[in-house]
Parts: structure tokens; C-alpha cells; sequence
């Protein structure tokens, strides 16, 4: 097929120009002489789920106003730079993998790493069987030990600071496994971003560890411009002679290749990267601002499948059959939770500690 | 290069009580055990590393030891990720007068395993000096016990002398979950009554082994006694310090030994029978001792330098009264630090604010002879 997207291939290791981290660095890293083209099958498996992530949200959603859950926060018009990101995280237990450190708007990067759809439709109908927090949590609040993914907290930021340790334990282990960490503009203020800053580039101890904001010009309802004097979140990255760059997190390919520079030079080097991603904020900060549909925004989704049909990677009625089964699936999965049972009261004491079931004092 | 380490030298001041190891040298050789026989991974914070060693000597001569930028928040978050990662660390907050800006990880370290419905575990220590009696003034005399123990998910101690500092610090050391080690400052140099196992009996010799000199310690190397085991303290468990018939007194940290003595002049000069219970892990506390205790004296008195509203002391007091009003011939009493937003510096202001001999043993007495 002649028809491909084009990506960087894997960069070489970093050059002596790159690890100075200038001014120049986001240009010198797009400049790849290397061109790669993502296979069809792999954009299929962006767009699959792409799709897939957007029409769970949609029915999260769906669930919220019909009662079926008491909040919807999460990530629809993050899935151009989510999902590439979650089918490059080297996904297992322990030292050897990533470890994540997200927050409330990835469900896209779980789904990618083959999460199953019915552990959030679960946990936004906080029943028993809900896989991530056993019904005490809102949704699109995960924790998957067996991946490395941490508790997701609602408290915003505070995940930067854990992140440091990971990487800290992955740095002195050696191999290959990174620390990537989420999170939004608005609360790059708060503290921790600052602390994620200044001990990911330690000189005695540079860290191992993706630092990624997704920028949607928003904190909640305050726009990002009467509040952040830099003129990049990227900016900051840099003033401690970290790799960074701005990117927008709308575009597949572009995420998908700077995603992959970062993973290649975190993974060899050893030393921190930071994105800042564009990114589309599609229903609002979440149920409390109503999350309807909000024009105005570009469509990651629209815009792939503008350039898959193009392309000539799928048809137009692939992919409305695909997003028609994911409605179906989906709908049918909302309707079979309604039948399982709400956690009971007597184990709110549960887990207090490790281990440990019932009150115990 | 000579260098003079005059916090150490202030702040560390030395006092005789036993002829043992003193507390901060336990910490060390707990922390020593730590790191070679029970996997202790990073032990750190501010000044924690070479060439300090911390501000009150306690990590001295360690290997795993280093030192971390001046941010609390950092710190607590590096802590929970290295625990998340499945090593072990003891992390140091210098003073908790500036463990305040943590608390929000706290919080989170402390929900980790219950919000995630005990899927994950984070097992850490984060240690921390306490309350008054070095003339710490308004920024080094806070307690964090009220707080601490507001702060569900998290195991709490606070040692009163060197043998419970050592074994506790061990216990906590092998913890899976988060435990909090308050070290109260005014006992750090007391000299402890109990030998450590594996503790040289000759205090000099232990000092000569494992203190830092002052001055250029670069070559300096700690000889560690050999005979060290990871004796250990369980958590959860209080001790009686002194047995009595009377009234019971329960405390913890710099306030327990002033307690005790008090209660030993009391039965010697005065004929009260004072029964004088070291708390030791503050949570989970042994109530089983507290009730067995009050049950026999059917009086109790609680005493702590924490400002005394919305006060551990006061949790204990609720408990008592609930389940054993009709055992308790005599209205059961607090002693605690005065309300106010510090200690202040000058010696009749920290006395009047904070548990002092004279106000434990007019309370003990005046309990122990209450009508009943
Ligand atoms: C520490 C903290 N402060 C305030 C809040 C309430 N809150 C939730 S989301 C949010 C805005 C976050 O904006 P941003 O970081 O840009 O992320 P976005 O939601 O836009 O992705 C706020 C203020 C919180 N959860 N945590
Ligand atoms: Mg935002």
C-alpha cells in the first residue's frame, strides 16, 4: 500500500546537540531523515480503539444522565494522543515495565493496553464487581497492579510526585522500563509539577521518566490564558535542561512519533522527557458542567478518520459498522451491570491496611 | 575541608538517664539493620545523607542514605513511588513543624490500597522529629500526633526510649504498609536503660564505633557491632512501665518517662498507686491494655503535648467514657499541650504551654484522690 501515515522511524541515540537541551530541540528532534510509515494494521488499531474508548466514554455519559452512576469525569478528544501513547507503554508488573501514574482523562491509554470496556462501565455504576476500586471510586479512576498502574487520585497533580519514585527504583534497576506520568495544564501550578521538575533532572540523579501534560486551555472553567504567564508548559520543562517539546495531541501521527522519540531516548538515556499535548476537551470538565457535546473544538477522531478514508486504510461504512458494534456492546454491557450487586456496607472497613478484611480495632 | 555542623551540635544536646545507647544512636543501628538485612532500599531527606547525617545525627554512617532537594512534598511522593515500585525506604521529613505541606500525600499514601480495594500496598516509613523541650520555639516544638492519627491507612509510633525506638523502627521497617515514626526530639539524646540486642555493653565503645566526628568525616567509617538482629517491637502493642493500683496513666513519647517518674515519686513519697502505660504504637493502639487497666484502677488519665482540641488523647478519653463509664468511679482527664497556634520560646511560655512534671503530677493525684 502506498498510502501510509508517515512517522519517524526510532530515532539513534540522542545526539551531543539534543542532551543540551536548547532552544532548538523540538525542531532538531522533528528533523528525521528516517521516515517510517505506520502499518495499516497498526492505524486500524489506533482507529479501533479510538472508537472503542470514545463510545465507552459516550456511554458512561449516557449512564450518568440516566441515573446509572453519580459522576462522569474522563477523556473524550484525548484519544489522538491517548491511544498511541497506551500501545507503546511496556505493560507488565514490577521494575522491568512502565509504570503509570495518570489521571482522570485515560481511559484511552488503558483501553489501549487492552483494559476491558466493563471495568469502567463497572465503576461508573460503582458496583462489587467494579475492578478498580470495588465500587468506592468515581469513574475513570483506575488501579491495575499487574500493569504498573497506580491508584488514580482525583486529587489533581499530586501524581507528579509519586512519579518520582518510581523512576527513582526504575533508574537504580536498570533495564529498559520507564515512569510516565499525566496530567492537565491548569494544574501544572500546584506544587508538585514543580517538585516532578526539579527531581526528574536532579544532576547526582536525572530520572527515567515521561512527563506529559495534555493541554486543553481549561481548568474546569477558567481559561489557562489569564492564569499561565509561560507561553508554553514546555517552556518550563526546558528551563531545568529537560527534553521538551509542544506538540499537538490531536494528530495521530504527530503523537504517535513523539511519543515514540520520547520512549526511545526516557528507555536509553535514562533521563527525563516532557510533552505538552493540544489536546480537545469534547464534553466538558465533566457531569458537574453538564457534559454535553461542545462545539467548537477540533475532533481528533473526525480528523483521523478524515485522513483513514483518504488514505484508503478503511471505508467510511467500516467504520460506522465498528462504531455501531461498539454502541451495541457497550449498551449491552451497561444493561447486564444494572443487574449486579452494589459492594455491602460491611466491608467499608476492608483494606484499611494490606490484607486486611473487617475493622480491626 | 573543615566543616562545623552547629545545628548538630545545638540541637543535639546530651543527656544521661541510663548508661545505654542513646536514641538517635538506636535509630542508627535499626536503620543499619534496615538496610542490610531488611531490603531498606533509600533512606532520605533533607541532610539525611553524608556528610550530615541528619540534623540530629540519626543516619550517620549509613550507606543507603542520601540526600533529597529542600521539598517536603517531593519527598513524601518519592517516598510512595519507591514504595509503589516494591522497594523500601525510610524517608525523613527534618522537623514535622514542615511535614504540614504533605499532608495531602499523606492522605493519599495512607488511601492507596483501600481506594484501589487492596490492590496495591505501599510499604514505606517516613520519620519525623517531634514536639518540645530542646527551646525549638514556634517552628521546631510542633507535635504531629493529633494529625498523624487523623490520617487513616497509616501506622503510627512514637518511642519514649532506645530499646522500643530500636524495635519499633524495625517493625515498621517490615511493614507492608505505610507507618509514620515520630521521633520525639527532647528524648533523641536521652541514654536508654536497656541494652539493645547485640548492643556493645560499654557505651564508649559504641559511641567510638558509630558516632561521626565532628568536623571532616570523609574517611570516616562506622564499625558496626556485629551481634545486631532485627529484634522487633509489634506494632499495636503498649507496655505497662510501671505497674499500679490506683489510676492509669496513658502517654507516649517525651511526656511517658516524665509520667513515670512522676508516678514512682507519687507511690514512694505519697502512697498513689499510679499504673503508667507507654502507648508505643499510637495506631493501632492497644486498647486491650488500656481497658484492661482502667477495668482494675477505675480511674485513667491521658497525657500528650499535642494542642489539646481534636486531640488524640481526646479520641482515647471518648472510648473510655463510652466503655467504661460505669467502671469509672472518678471523671477520667486529658493533659495536653495549651491551644495555642505554637510553643513559644522563652522557658516560662513553652512550661505553661506543654505537659510539664508539676501539672502530671498535681492531675495523677488529684484523679487518684478524687471522691469516687
Ligand atoms: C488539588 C486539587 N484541587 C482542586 C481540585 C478540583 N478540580 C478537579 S479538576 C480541576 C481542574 C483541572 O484542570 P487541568 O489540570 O487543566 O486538567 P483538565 O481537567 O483540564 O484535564 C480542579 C480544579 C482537585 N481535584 N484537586
Ligand atoms: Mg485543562
Amino acid at each position: 500500500m502506498k498510502s501510509h501515515l508517515k512517522v519517524a522511524a526510532r530515532t539513534a541515540s540522542a545526539s551531543p546537540e539534543r542532551s543540551k537541551g536548547n532552544q532548538d530541540n523540538v525542531t532538531q528532534l522533528k528533523s528525521n531523515d528516517s521516515k517510517a510509515r505506520i502499518s495499516p494494521e497498526v492505524l486500524t488499531r489506533i482507529h479501533d480503539v479510538m472508537v472503542k474508548s470514545r463510545v465507552l466514554e459516550e456511554r458512561l455519559i449516557k449512564m450518568y444522565k440516566q441515573s446509572d452512576g453519580y459522576f462522569w469525569i474522563g477523556g473524550p478528544g484525548e484519544e489522538a494522543f491517548n491511544v498511541p501513547l497506551g500501545l507503546q507503554v511496556k505493560k507488565g508488573e514490577g521494575k522491568d515495565y512502565d509504570y503509570l501514574h495518570l489521571h482522570y482523562r485515560s481511559s484511552a491509554i488503558v483501553l489501549a493496553m487492552g483494559a476491558e470496556p466493563i471495568g469502567s462501565i463497572r465503576q461508573m455504576k460503582n458496583v462489587a464487581t467494579d475492578p478498580y476500586s470495588g465500587g468506592r471510586n468515581f469513574s475513570n479512576h483506575y488501579s491495575i497492579r499487574k500493569w504498573n498502574i497506580v491508584p488514580i487520585s482525583s486529587t489533581i497533580e499530586t501524581q507528579y510526585a509519586s512519579a518520582i519514585g518510581t523512576a527513582i527504583a526504575q533508574k537504580r534497576h536498570g533495564g529498559t522500563g520507564i515512569t510516565i506520568v499525566n496530567g492537565g495544564d491548569a494544574g501544572t501550578a500546584e506544587g508538585e509539577f514543580a517538585s516532578c521538575l526539579i527531581w526528574a533532572s536532579r544532576p547526582i540523579n536525572p530520572l527515567p521518566i515521561l512527563i506529559i501534560v495534555t493541554n486543553n486551555s481549561y481548568g474546569i472553567s477558567t481559561p489557562s490564558e489569564g492564569q499561565h504567564g509561560e507561553k508554553q508548559i514546555s517552556d518550563r520543562a526546558r528551563a531545568f535542561g529537560i527534553e521538551s517539546r509542544t506538540i499537538n495531541g490531536n494528530d495521530v501521527e504527530e503523537s504517535y512519533q513523539a511519543i515514540q522519540e520520547a520512549m526511545d531516548y526516557i528507555r536509553k538515556e535514562r533521563k527525563p522527557f516532557f510533552i505538552e499535548a493540544r489536546v480537545s476537551r469534547l464534553y466538558g470538565h465533566s457531569s458537574a458542567s453538564g457534559a454535553n457535546f461542545v462545539g467548537g473544538e477540533a475532533d481528533p477522531l473526525v480528523l483521523f478518520e478524515k485522513k483513514l478514508e483518504e488514505s484508503k486504510v478503511m471505508t467510511r461504512k467500516q467504520m460506522d459498522e465498528l462504531r455501531d458494534r461498539y454502541t451495541q456492546e457497550f449498551l449491552d454491557m451497561a444493561k447486564q451491570v444494572k443487574q449486579e450487586p452494589m459492594p455491602d456496607a460491611s466491608t467499608i472497613y476492608d483494606y484499611v491496611y494490606f490484607g486486611q478484611r473487617g475493622k480491626g480495632w | 575541608m573543615l566543616r562545623r555542623f552547629t545545628t548538630t551540635s545545638i540541637l543535639a544536646r546530651e543527656e544521661k538517664v541510663g548508661k545505654m545507647a542513646t536514641i538517635a544512636q538506636a535509630i542508627r543501628m535499626a536503620l543499619h539493620v534496615g538496610e542490610t538485612k531488611l531490603g531498606v532500599t533509600d533512606i532520605f531527606g533533607e541532610d539525611v545523607g553524608p556528610p550530615l547525617g541528619g540534623v540530629f545525627t540519626a543516619t550517620q554512617g549509613l550507606t543507603k542514605t542520601w540526600n533529597s532537594p529542600l521539598d517536603e512534598r517531593g519527598i513524601i511522593g518519592a517516598a510512595m513511588g519507591i514504595a509503589l515500585a516494591g522497594d523500601r525506604c525510610v524517608a525523613e521529613i527534618q522537623f514535622c513543624d514542615y511535614i504540614y505541606n504533605t499532608i495531602d500525600l499523606l492522605k493519599l499514601a495512607g488511601n492507596a490500597c483501600w481506594a484501589s480495594n487492596g490492590d496495591w500496598n505501599l510499604p514505606m516509613t517516613v520519620m519525623t522529629p517531634v514536639g518540645s523541650g530542646i527551646r525549638g520555639a514556634i517552628y521546631h516544638s510542633h507535635s504531629f500526633d493529633a494529625t498523624a492519627t487523623h490520617i487513616p491507612g497509616w501506622k503510627i509510633v512514637m518511642p519514649s526510649n532506645a530499646l522500643d525506638a530500636y524495635g519499633l523502627l524495625i517493625a515498621c521497617m517490615k511493614d507492608p504498609n505505610p507507618t509514620m515514626y515520630l521521633k520525639p526530639k527532647a528524648l533523641l539524646r536521652v541514654k536508654g536503660e536497656d541494652l539493645i540486642p547485640g548492643e556493645p555493653e560499654n557505651e564508649k565503645e559504641l559511641r567510638d564505633r558509630i558516632d561521626a566526628p565532628l568536623g571532616d568525616r570523609t574517611q570516616w567509617k562506622p564499625k558496626w557491632p556485629e551481634g545486631l538482629t532485627d529484634f522487633t517491637i509489634e506494632l499495636g502493642k503498649g507496655k505497662i512501665v510501671k505497674p499500679g493500683k490506683q489510676v492509669t496513666v496513658v502517654s507516649y513519647g517525651r511526656t511517658l518517662p516524665i509520667a513515670k517518674q512522676v508516678a514512682q515519686e507519687l507511690e514512694a513519697q505519697e502512697g498513689i498507686s499510679a499504673e503508667v502505660i507507654d502507648l508505643r504504637t499510637l495506631w493501632p493502639y492497644d486498647w486491650a491494655m488500656i481497658s484492661e487497666s482502667i477495668k482494675k484502677t477505675r480511674r485513667a488519665v491521658f497525657i500528650n503535648e499535642d494542642t489539646e482540641v481534636s486531640n488524640f488523647g481526646e479520641h482515647l478519653l471518648r472510648r473510655a467514657v463510652e466503655e467504661h463509664f460505669y467502671d469509672l468511679v472518678a471523671r477520667p482527664r486529658l493533659l495536653a499541650g495549651a491551644f495555642l497556634p505554637g510553643v513559644g520560646l522563652a522557658d516560662p511560655l513553652e512550661a505553661a504551654s506543654v505537659p510539664q512534671a508539676d501539672s502530671i503530677r498535681d492531675l495523677i493525684r488529684e484523679v487518684a484522690k478524687e471522691a469516687a
